[in-house]
Formats: C-alpha cells, sequence, structure tokens
C-alpha cells in the first residue's frame, strides 16, 4: 500500500498512440519526494542534454506533489515540468486550482507525455480509462473555452482541464497551459504542449487517497487551519498590505496599487512613475475592479482567495490571479479597465502575463527607435491600446512580425539585430522578470536573481522580510513568535539589519548571512515544488504555517516515509542539485548566474563575485557553478558525476570546489 | 403511539452561497472524517456535501446529502436567480438516480450527511473559514411522538398482504424450529 500517493504514472507516447500505467519505485520517493525532485529524476535519467526542446524525446510532465489530494490545506500544485523552449533549460513551472488533486483520485501521481502527436488531441484520463481523442474541432479554441467543450462534450461537469490556447498551439515561447482559475505560464511550456499536439488533458477521479498515520496527519492539518485563521486576524503590522497576510500577495482584493504602480517600471521596463497614484486613480481603479470582479475565488481545499472571476460586459468570464491585473496595464502605459480587458483575450490565447506584454511594449519601442519599421506592422491601429491587441493576435498567430517576438524579447532581438538586443534588457537566462529597476544592490536578491533556476523571482522569494524594518522595536516585535526559522541566528541577521548605516545593504547581511538567508529560502520552495504546496501559504509570505519544523511531520503522517528536518533538507539538497545538474549539462555556467544588468544602478562587483563564490561553495558546486565529485557523492548522486566525468564538464582543473 | 411536547435541539447549517469561494475544503474533510478507520484516506466523490460548481457562471451551491430517492423527478425546473440560472438540482439534497452525488462511487449506495455524529460541529462548518456555512443550534418545542419500530411497520404491512392469521401461524412455526 502506498500512502499520500498513488505509486503509478501514466505514460502516453503520442507518437505511437500508447498508453501505459507504470508503477514507481518507492525508494525514489524517499530520496527525491514527488513532484519537481522525481520529475528532475525523470527528466535526467530520460532527456539527455542532446535532445531540442521540439525534438520528440523531450518529455512533457504534468505532476502532482506528493501531498496532493490529501487533506494538507493548500496542497493542489501540478508541477509541469520539460525542457523551456525559451531558456533551453529545464522548466517547472506549476499551477495551483483543481487539476492536480483529480489527477490523484483517478490514480496516478503522474502523466508523462512523449513523441509528438500526428494531429490535434485531447487525453481524457477517467480513473482506470484514458483515451487519446481528436481535437480537431477544438484548433485554434480559446484555452478557457475548450475546458467548457470538453466538459459538456463529455458530460462530465466534474472533470478538470488544462488545456492550451492559440499561442501554445503556434508554439509561442511563452505560451501557457490554463486551467481555469490557474496557469502554468513560465518558461514557454505551452508551446512544448503544442508542439506535441495535446490541446488539453482532462481529468475525473474517484478514488481515494490513503494516508498512513490519519490521526496525527489530521492534527497537523488542524493546526494549520488554526494558525491560518490566526492570520487572517492578526495581519503583521509595519509591512505593506500585500505583505501582511497569506497567499499569493491578495492583487484580487486589494485596491491601493501605489507600491506597484510607482515602485515598478512601466513600458518595456523603463519608467518610473514616481508620482502617478492620486485619488483620482484610486477611485476610478476601485470602480474598475469591483464593476469586473464577481467573486473571489480559491484553489482546491485552500481557503485563501487569492483569485477572482473577471466578468466585464461584452467579454467572456475568465478568471485572474495576482499581478497580472497590473502587468497589461502597466506595459501598455494604460488604465486597468485596458488591462482586465486585454488579459481577457491574453487569458483564452494562453500566454504568460509577465512575459507577453513585455515583448509587446519592447516591440513597441524598438518602433519608437527605428529599429522596427511601418514595414514591419502593416495595418497596425494608431492608438497606443489598440496596438497592443493587434500585436497580441499577431504574436499567437506567428503572423508577420509576431512571429519574430513569439520568440521572447531575446531571440526576437537577436533576429532582428540592428542594435534591438540593447532593448531585450531585461531577461535573466534568456527569459523576461518582473519590470523592476531599483537603485543599491541588495546581496540577498543578487543571489536569488542569480543562481534561482525557476528563474522568476515570486517563486524564489519569501519568508525573510524584504526590507529592514525601521526601527529596532519594530524588528525585536517581529522576532518574538518567528518559529518558522530553521535557526534562531536568522532573527539576530534581522535584528540587526538597518536602513542605513554600517548595517545595511549592500554589506549587510554580510556574505555568509546572505547565504544562509537564500539556502533557506530556495530550500523552502524546493519543498513546495515536490509536496504540490502553494507558495502562498509556506515560501513566499512572511511566517507561514508551513515550514522546515512541521513539514518533515507532514511528510511523515502522510506517506509513512520516516522524516525530520535533516533527511528532508538531504533529500531537498539532492534534487535541487539534479535540477542544477540537468542545466549545467545543458550548459548553464557561472556566466549565466546573473541578474539583469541594469536591474540595480548600484553594482558591486567584488562583492557579487564573492557571493556566487561563496553560495556556490556552501551548495557543494565549483567557482562554475558545477556539482563537484563530492557534494554528488554524498547526496548519492554518484550517477550524475560519472556522466559529468563521461561528457567532460569539469574541464581545466575546476573540480576544486569555489575558493 | 404518544404524543408529547418536548423541546429538541435542532442544528441547522447556515448556507451563504455568496460566500463560498468554492475550495471544496468541506468536501475533503468530509469525506477524510467518514473513512473507516477515520482520517485514513479522503475522496470528494464520497463526500456527504458537494459544492454545486459552475465557475465561469458564478455558481457556487453547497448542498448536503438527504433522503434517497428511488427515482429522480419527472420533471426538473430552472431557477432564475440574480441573474444566474441554477438547475434545480443545484439545491436538491436527494441521492437520487440522476447525478452520481451522494452515493458512494464504487457500490453506488446513497450517502447521506450527519451532522458529523460525536463533533462539537460539522467539520465542514469548522473548515469553512470563509463562513459559507454556519452552524447554528436552536431549540424548538414539538410534538414528538414516539416513533413506531420498523418491525411494526413491517409485519403490519405483511398482515395486510397475506392475513393476520397466517403471519402468526408463520412465526409459530419459525420459533418451532429452534
Amino acid at each position: 500500500m502506498r500512502y499520500a500517493e498513488t505509486g503509478y504514472n501514466l505514460e502516453v507516447d503520442l507518437t505511437r498512440g500508447n498508453i501505459e500505467k507504470v508503477a514507481t519505485d518507492p525508494k525514489d520517493t524517499a530520496l527525491y519526494l514527488g513532484g519537481l525532485g522525481t520529475n528532475a529524476k525523470i527528466m535526467w535519467d530520460r532527456v539527455p542534454p542532446e535532445v531540442e526542446p521540439f525534438s520528440p524525446d523531450n518529455l512533457l510532465i504534468f505532476s502532482t506533489g506528493l501531498l496532493c489530494g490529501t487533506p494538507a490545506v493548500g496542497c493542489n500544485r501540478t508541477i509541469v515540468t520539460t525542457i523551456s523552449p525559451q531558456t533551453r533549460l529545464l522548466a517547472f513551472s506549476m499551477m495551483g486550482g483543481f487539476w492536480a488533486p483529480e489527477l490523484k483520485h483517478a490514480g496516478y501521481d503522474k502523466v508523462i507525455l512523449r513523441g509528438k502527436s500526428p494531429k490535434l488531441i485531447y487525453l481524457w484520463i477517467h480513473n482506470g480509462k484514458v483515451e487519446i481523442r481528436d481535437a480537431a474541432h477544438l484548433k485554434g479554441k480559446g484555452a478557457v473555452e475548450t475546458a467548457e467543450l470538453l466538459r459538456k462534450e463529455l458530460k462530465e461537469p466534474k472533470a478538470q482541464v488544462a488545456a492550451i490556447g492559440m499561442a501554445g498551439e503556434s508554439r509561442v515561447y511563452f505560451a501557457s497551459i490554463e486551467q481555469g482559475r490557474s496557469s502554468a505560464s513560465r518558461g514557454g511550456i505551452g508551446a512544448i504542449m503544442g508542439d506535441k499536439k495535446v490541446k488539453a488533458i482532462v481529468v475525473r477521479g474517484t478514488q481515494d487517497v490513503h494516508i498512513a498515520q490519519p490521526e496525527t496527519f489530521m492534527a497537523l492539518c488542524t493546526e494549520v487551519m488554526d494558525y491560518i485563521k490566526f492570520r487572517e486576524e492578526n495581519p503583521i503590522p509595519g509591512v505593506m498590505p500585500i505583505l501582511a497576510g497569506l497567499g499569493s500577495p491578495q492583487e484580487m482584493k486589494v485596491h491601493d496599487e501605489k507600491w506597484h504602480t510607482e515602485n515598478f517600471m512601466w513600458g518595456n521596463s523603463r519608467v518610473r512613475r514616481k508620482d502617478f497614484w492620486n485619488d483620482e486613480i484610486e477611485k476610478e481603479w476601485t470602480e474598475t475592479m469591483e464593476a469586473a470582479r464577481t467573486r473571489l475565488v480559491s484553489c482546491y481545499n485552500c481557503p485563501m482567495t487569492c483569485g477572482a472571476t473577471i466578468s466585464i460586459p461584452g467579454l467572456p468570464t475568465y478568471m485572474m490571479k495576482c499581478f497580472t491585473k497590473l502587468t497589461y496595464t502597466m506595459a501598455a502605459m494604460s488604465n486597468l479597465d485596458f488591462g482586465l480587458k486585454i488579459a481577457q483575450r491574453a487569458t483564452e490565447y494562453g500566454v504568460d502575463g509577465f512575459s507577453a506584454p513585455q515583448v509587446m511594449a519592447f516591440a513597441l519601442e524598438l518602433y519608437e527607435n527605428g529599429i522596427l519599421t511601418d514595414d514591419d506592422f502593416p495595418g497596425m491601429p494608431a492608438d497606443n491600446e489598440g496596438r497592443f491587441y493587434w500585436l497580441l493576435d499577431r504574436i499567437v498567430r506567428r503572423e508577420g512580425i509576431g512571429d519574430v517576438l513569439a520568440n521572447g524579447t531575446y531571440w526576437a532581438a537577436r533576429q532582428i539585430g540592428k542594435g534591438a538586443e540593447a532593448y531585450a534588457h531585461n531577461n535573466i537566462k534568456k527569459h523576461e522578470q518582473l519590470p523592476l529597476k531599483l537603485s543599491m544592490l541588495n546581496p540577498i536578491y543578487f543571489l536569488m536573481y542569480a543562481t534561482g533556476e525557476k528563474i522568476n523571482i515570486t517563486q524564489i522569494e519569501g519568508q525573510f522580510p524584504q526590507a529592514p524594518f525601521p526601527e529596532r522595536e519594530q524588528r525585536e516585535e517581529f522576532v518574538k513568535n518567528w518559529h518558522q526559522v530553521p535557526h534562531e541566528k536568522f532573527k539576530q541577521y534581522f535584528l540587526d539589519w538597518e536602513l542605513r548605516g554600517e548595517n545595511s545593504i549592500p554589506f549587510y547581511p554580510t556574505v555568509e548571512m546572505t547565504c544562509d538567508i537564500v539556502d533557506w529560502q530556495e530550500r523552502m520552495h524546493y519543498i513546495d515544488d515536490a509536496l504540490g504546496m502553494c507558495a502562498g501559504l509556506s515560501s513566499f509570505p512572511l511566517k507561514p504555517p508551513y515550514h522546515i519544523h512541521n513539514y518533515p511531520k507532514f511528510i511523515s503522517a502522510g506517506t509513512g516515509i520516516d522524516m525530520d528536518e535533516e533527511s528532508l533538507t538531504e533529500a531537498t539538497r539532492r534534487y535541487r542539485t539534479l535540477v542544477r545538474a540537468i542545466n549545467i549539462r545543458r550548459g548553464m555556467r557561472r556566466e549565466d548566474d546573473k541578474p539583469p544588468e541594469n536591474h540595480w544602478k548600484k553594482r558591486f562587483p567584488e562583492l557579487e563575485a564573492t557571493l556566487l563564490d561563496a553560495y556556490y561553495k556552501m551548495k557543494g558546486w565549483n567557482n562554475q557553478g558545477i556539482p563537484t565529485e563530492a557534494a554528488l557523492k554524498e547526496l548519492g548522486l554518484d550517477y550524475v558525476h560519472e556522466d559529468f566525468v563521461r561528457r567532460e564538464i569539469y574541464t581545466g582543473g575546476q573540480e576544486a570546489p569555489a575558493q | 403511539v404518544r404524543d408529547d411536547k418536548k423541546i429538541k435541539k435542532i442544528k441547522t447549517i447556515r448556507i451563504d452561497v455568496d460566500k463560498c469561494n468554492g475550495c471544496r475544503a468541506c468536501e475533503v474533510i468530509c469525506s477524510a472524517f467518514h473513512a473507516e478507520p477515520k482520517y485514513s484516506s479522503n475522496n470528494p466523490a464520497r463526500s456527504r456535501i458537494r459544492v454545486i460548481r459552475d465557475p465561469l457562471a458564478d455558481i457556487y451551491v453547497p448542498v448536503y446529502a438527504g433522503d434517497f430517492a428511488v427515482a429522480e423527478c419527472a420533471g426538473r425546473d430552472k431557477y432564475t436567480i440574480d441573474g444566474k440560472q441554477y438547475d434545480e438540482c443545484a439545491f436538491c439534497r436527494a441521492s437520487c438516480p440522476s447525478r452520481d452525488d451522494f452515493k458512494e462511487p464504487d457500490s453506488g449506495l446513497p450517502l447521506k450527511c450527519d451532522m458529523c455524529e460525536g463533533e462539537d460541529e460539522p467539520l465542514c462548518v469548522k473548515w469553512c473559514i470563509t463562513d459559507a456555512l454556519i452552524c447554528e443550534e436552536r431549540e424548538e418545542e414539538v410534538e414528538e411522538r414516539e416513533d413506531r419500530e420498523d418491525l411494526e411497520i413491517g409485519l403490519e404491512a405483511m398482515a395486510s398482504k397475506y392475513g393476520m392469521q397466517k403471519v402468526i401461524d408463520t412465526i409459530a412455526r419459525l420459533s418451532n424450529k429452534d
């Protein structure tokens, strides 16, 4: 009997139309947990670095997290893993919603797609019955529209659907996979789904998920629920509202957008509008949001209402969450009404709400600067908002200039030439970032941006306050009930952190402290990604209900695998190292571990080098960021070391640990 | 049959569909609580509360399992409330042939809400921290009839079918067998 997990994966060979239910090795659960951990193991074993993103040999894995489908509150994420067409590295974007628990109840931990279907299909998984079905009638349909059509066609209103829109079908490098109120957007995984000609995966499951130690597990769940209630009633004082509570930043609830609109950049991540927010705009935007928003909605088994149903007269209803609220608005230098309207079309097309607006703003900046000309935009409307719709329509169809822009700013700039590269200025590892440009280098964020292989800061940061509190009394108050810290020393780090003076950024937190903080933050995200837990209840917010002290208990009671803080940390290090190993094998090196050049005005090259060296050393990586023989063997990843040696990854005596 | 005036505690769950966030935590905890042994498994398909959902139409109705119905209704109406169209079944508690809700998924046996006997309040209410489900207890003066036992009702039916004498004879014969 397997607990929390089902012990079976669904292997689908799309080329041949073959479907198999394959039992998994319980030893892998102990070593790599589940979700991202076991996905990474499969990707390492089966997708060598020679495999191109659009090769039939690339895999597209839809995985539940280890605790998805159990009563663990907020544990509902699907971890989608593949090789990204944009970064050409491992992409492991995730989505909340309802899909992963449904798959567990259907009797599977993962759906592993390989090969390529000769024609557009969808997959229908209904407990033991799995079918590949023709999707010719869904070609060009919106992602939300597709889900509704499939539920009707199958007469299964309770089925959960993960679908791509036109962007995925056209292999747009920033195409998303949409699932009602959630989407897996980063890294262009929707393009891989489209390349494999899979329009949707529909799941319905009515089987039990078992728990190893029921009473203990339920007591842990109840503790978490009680703590959530406590935090809902007691927001953290002294931080901005979106950081005071739990869940994803509450963008659907909060109307005060002074902080985002005045601190984030507009257009192609260029312009900061320091006095943008005023009473008039606040009134107008509040009215827009309240008129459009019909309900605040949650993911499976979670009380946090981070999403919203958006109904705008004359447009189909869709669901939204988090920061997509502002990305289109700010890229187009427009207002919220425009942002909510174009996001409807973008959601049906299935594009990433971070990358898509920036790609369009980038195109218009090239046009304003004469690098692209009228010839590149035949028939484009003259008005700003009209241009964004026009560009979006062409990108998702790969028509004209849209075909170039569909590859994202990094690749498009290289195709366009004529100095366009300088305009693709906001990428890490070829991937568009949040439009944020700051002054003084922050050592914690430097390391997270540089080394975070999820390549998206919101899925790397968390736990530790983003900035020091001005008064020591406030800091003392904050650390009082900070039981989530893995070690008491973190409290001292924070207590001594000042806004100005000796103990301020960039030299405080010290290099050693910075490494500790980043390692803790990263560890919590990696645990979430294996368990399927939403970062909004764990790794992202301050003082979350899940932490390093209760997670081992959840895993032990849920799965029956003995786990303590030490062994959980080791398992996490193991698959985190494996993620890096996959990328190293695909050519990623130290030179790729860097934030956008203009992210901070004041840079400190020596300090940055020292930070990287120290962090690499702590991680067991050499000065090129390659996991060392000793580190690999300590984690039982001898097979990675053997492969590195065979492929001559360690060259020029770089096997020695960083100094 | 005795008729008595009695004070009875009646538990009511007040359902506010406007507050429902559609998370289905109620289904999760219900199915876990009723697993054998308790909490050893969970499965919303076995839950005695279901959220009738149609997210894009903004329809979210938590419904509790009530009595078993042998046959489905002959005609089913549509209700329009605040511009939203609901199927009559969206408010119906019956475990009935028209739908899979409120039945064990493998055996098809009907399920019925028992308000989580033994707990302070039904667990779905406890887990619904958006307060779409609120449990209220009120006292009501009821005329309570002492219910006749099932056996008595059964025997009466037998007597009307076969005649009282034949039933008595059969019982006598069966009791002599030992």
